[in-house]
């Protein structure tokens, strides 16, 4: 091995430590005891203690949270799937006048400040009754993860010949029983993956979520207000109880995580 | 149906979606800085946000930490994205765990960083435990402004560097080899290869990547409030405190439109500065 391999190898390991030890730390804090997380100095292995998961899982309001983040998290799935996936296909197998116009669109909403949205939907949602709800909440959600869902399944599309499609057609399926029949099967893991995506960029927002609930407040919103309040103990419980399902979910949408930019496909 | 109707039909439930909810809502916010609740038109909200103590330093806390934490994100996902292009084995777990962070909210990475910096934290340990300090250090109080500083810095690069890093590594698989092959025929060095055909090359991705991150760092909010409380105000935090302590959604607006004009000052700035010829594209 030359120097230089060897140097980057341990470049890697290096940058990999940086990224794994904050985490490691966060998961020590939360099966520690109350009074280790207070204790100085720390230990850096765990004793395995979940008396403090317990108590903030029982502490009043978690579990609400809990059960609003996860329906707000599931309903940004299904719209913005529901809504980019045909958005995606139509740019994928279309020719047509405003094809770019609408690209341009998606690409825009990137380079605005989306959480700011939560403000002017405040008022709008009172007058039209979705003030504090799941619903008014999951749709500014879907907002967020609208585009890459576009972006996601567009290229998805892209990435199936449509010789397979217009075989289909030659053996008597009509568009929708060829796209059923043949396409769909062929991207489900795709369009799972970007679904799973939506669901974390629902599950981790903050800001709108702060500012649009107050009864139904998810999670990160719940914790957000609690700062000043929460001991540290229940601030790392909460912590870790968000980190760990987007560890899970960034591992089962790694594959597709190249092309949510819409700049992977060639 | 026409045939030629149906690439409309599919659009138009996620063109409807946007319009309804991204382009309306920016109008009202818009409305909302510039009008009264009776419909007159008026600057006093700006005045207002201007003549605000904490304005000044919002602002300007939120353009150095910008200005300090793009840079280093940029380098760093840059160094991480070359080590993974040269990398065989191993490359599939490396960019796992570097993108580790992309899942991870801004929220739960604060709380993340403030269990090594609070009072009884893993860095007090650590230099106690080294023998360098005698007593646990205040780093997050409201004297140590510095500490705090550091600590959202690291914080950020700590977890907004993936989503840079994605986007370069997309970016440097579309650079053909051949490039890099002729460059080793004609001997230029590793260094050299990186100036002169990665980076021209990568510009569009980098494009990309800058547009997107510079206008998340400007949004920085969740890790400013969990490490810093109130020590630090950031443009975000402040449009939070004016639309929920305050109440007042008129002066919220306000923020909300300087930061959209900073936003799109720097998208345009961006696009100019790393612009493509066509002739050039790839």
């Amino acid at each position: 091995m030359t120097p230089v391999t060897l140097l980057s190898r341990g470049a890697v390991v290096l940058l990999c430590c940086w990224v794994l030890l904050p985490i490691y730390l966060l998961i020590v804090n939360t099966f520690s005891s109350q009074a280790d997380v207070s204790g100085f100095p720390k230990n850096l292995i765990p004793p395995m203690d979940t008396e403090n998961v317990e108590f903030f899982m029982g502490y009043f309001g978690v579990g609400k949270a809990l059960l609003s983040s996860l329906k707000v998290a599931a309903i940004t799935m299904i719209l913005s799937i529901g809504a980019g996936a045909p958005a995606g296909y139509a740019l994928s197998r279309f020719d047509f006048r405003g094809k770019n116009l609408f690209r341009v669109f998606v690409l825009m909403t990137r380079a605005f400040p989306l959480p700011l949205l939560a403000l002017p939907l405040a008022v709008m949602y009172i007058r039209i009754g979705l003030d504090d709800s799941v619903l008014g909440l999951a749709i500014i959600h879907t907002v967020l993860a609208l585009p890459f869902a576009v972006l996601i399944t567009y290229s998805l599309f892209s990435g199936i010949p449509i010789e397979l499609e217009e075989a289909a057609w030659t053996l008597g399926c009509n568009r929708f029983q060829a796209f059923v029949k043949v396409i769909f099967p062929l991207v489900l893991p795709g369009i799972a993956a970007s679904a799973v995506f939506a669901f974390v960029i629902s599950w981790n927002e903050v800001f709108a979520a702060a500012v649009l609930t107050i009864e139904n407040r998810t999670l990160p919103a719940f914790l957000l207000q609690s700062l000043g309040t929460s001991p540290l103990h229940l601030k790392f419980a909460g912590g870790a109880v968000m980190v760990v399902p987007a560890l899970v979910f960034i591992f089962l949408v790694r594959k597709y995580l190249f092309s949510m930019w819409g700049i992977a496909n060639r | 149906m026409h045939p030629r109707l149906l690439p409309y039909l599919l659009l138009l439930p996620a063109a409807f979606f946007l319009c309804v909810f991204f382009l309306y809502p920016f109008f009202l916010v818009a409305w909302q800085a510039f009008f009264t609740d009776a419909g007159e038109y008026t600057t006093e909200f700006f005045s207002e946000m201007l003549g605000h103590w904490k304005f000044e330093g919002a602002l300007k806390n939120t353009l150095i930490l910008t200005l300090i934490v793009v840079p280093i994100q940029t380098a760093l996902a840059l160094f991480m994205a070359t080590l993974v292009s040269g990398m065989k084995k191993g490359r599939d777990i490396a960019l796992y765990i570097w993108t580790i962070p992309l899942g991870i909210s801004d929220l739960a990475a604060g709380i993340i960083w403030l269990a090594i910096f609070e009072q009884t934290g893993f860095l007090n340990s650590f230099l106690y435990t080294l023998g360098l300090i005698d007593q646990p250090q205040t780093f997050l109080g409201y004297q140590s402004k510095t500490t705090i500083f550091v600590a959202i810095v690291l914080a950020e690069v700590w977890r907004a560097t993936a989503i840079m890093l994605v986007i370069l590594v997309a970016g440097m698989g579309l650079i053909p080899k051949e490039y890099y092959e002729c460059a080793d025929v004609f001997g230029a060095s590793r260094w050299k290869q990186f100036t002169r055909i990665t980076l021209p090359l990568l510009k569009p991705s980098l494009q990309t990547a800058l547009i997107l991150r510079v206008i998340l760092a400007f949004e920085v909010f969740a890790v400013v409030v969990t490490l810093g409380g109130t020590n630090l105000p950031v443009l975000m935090s402040e449009i939070y405190v004016w639309q929920f302590d305050l109440r007042d959604a008129h002066v919220a607006a306000a923020y909300a439109m300087v930061v959209l004009a900073i936003s799109i000052l720097c998208t345009l700035v961006i696009m100019w500065a790393l612009r493509t010829p066509k002739e050039a594209r790839i």
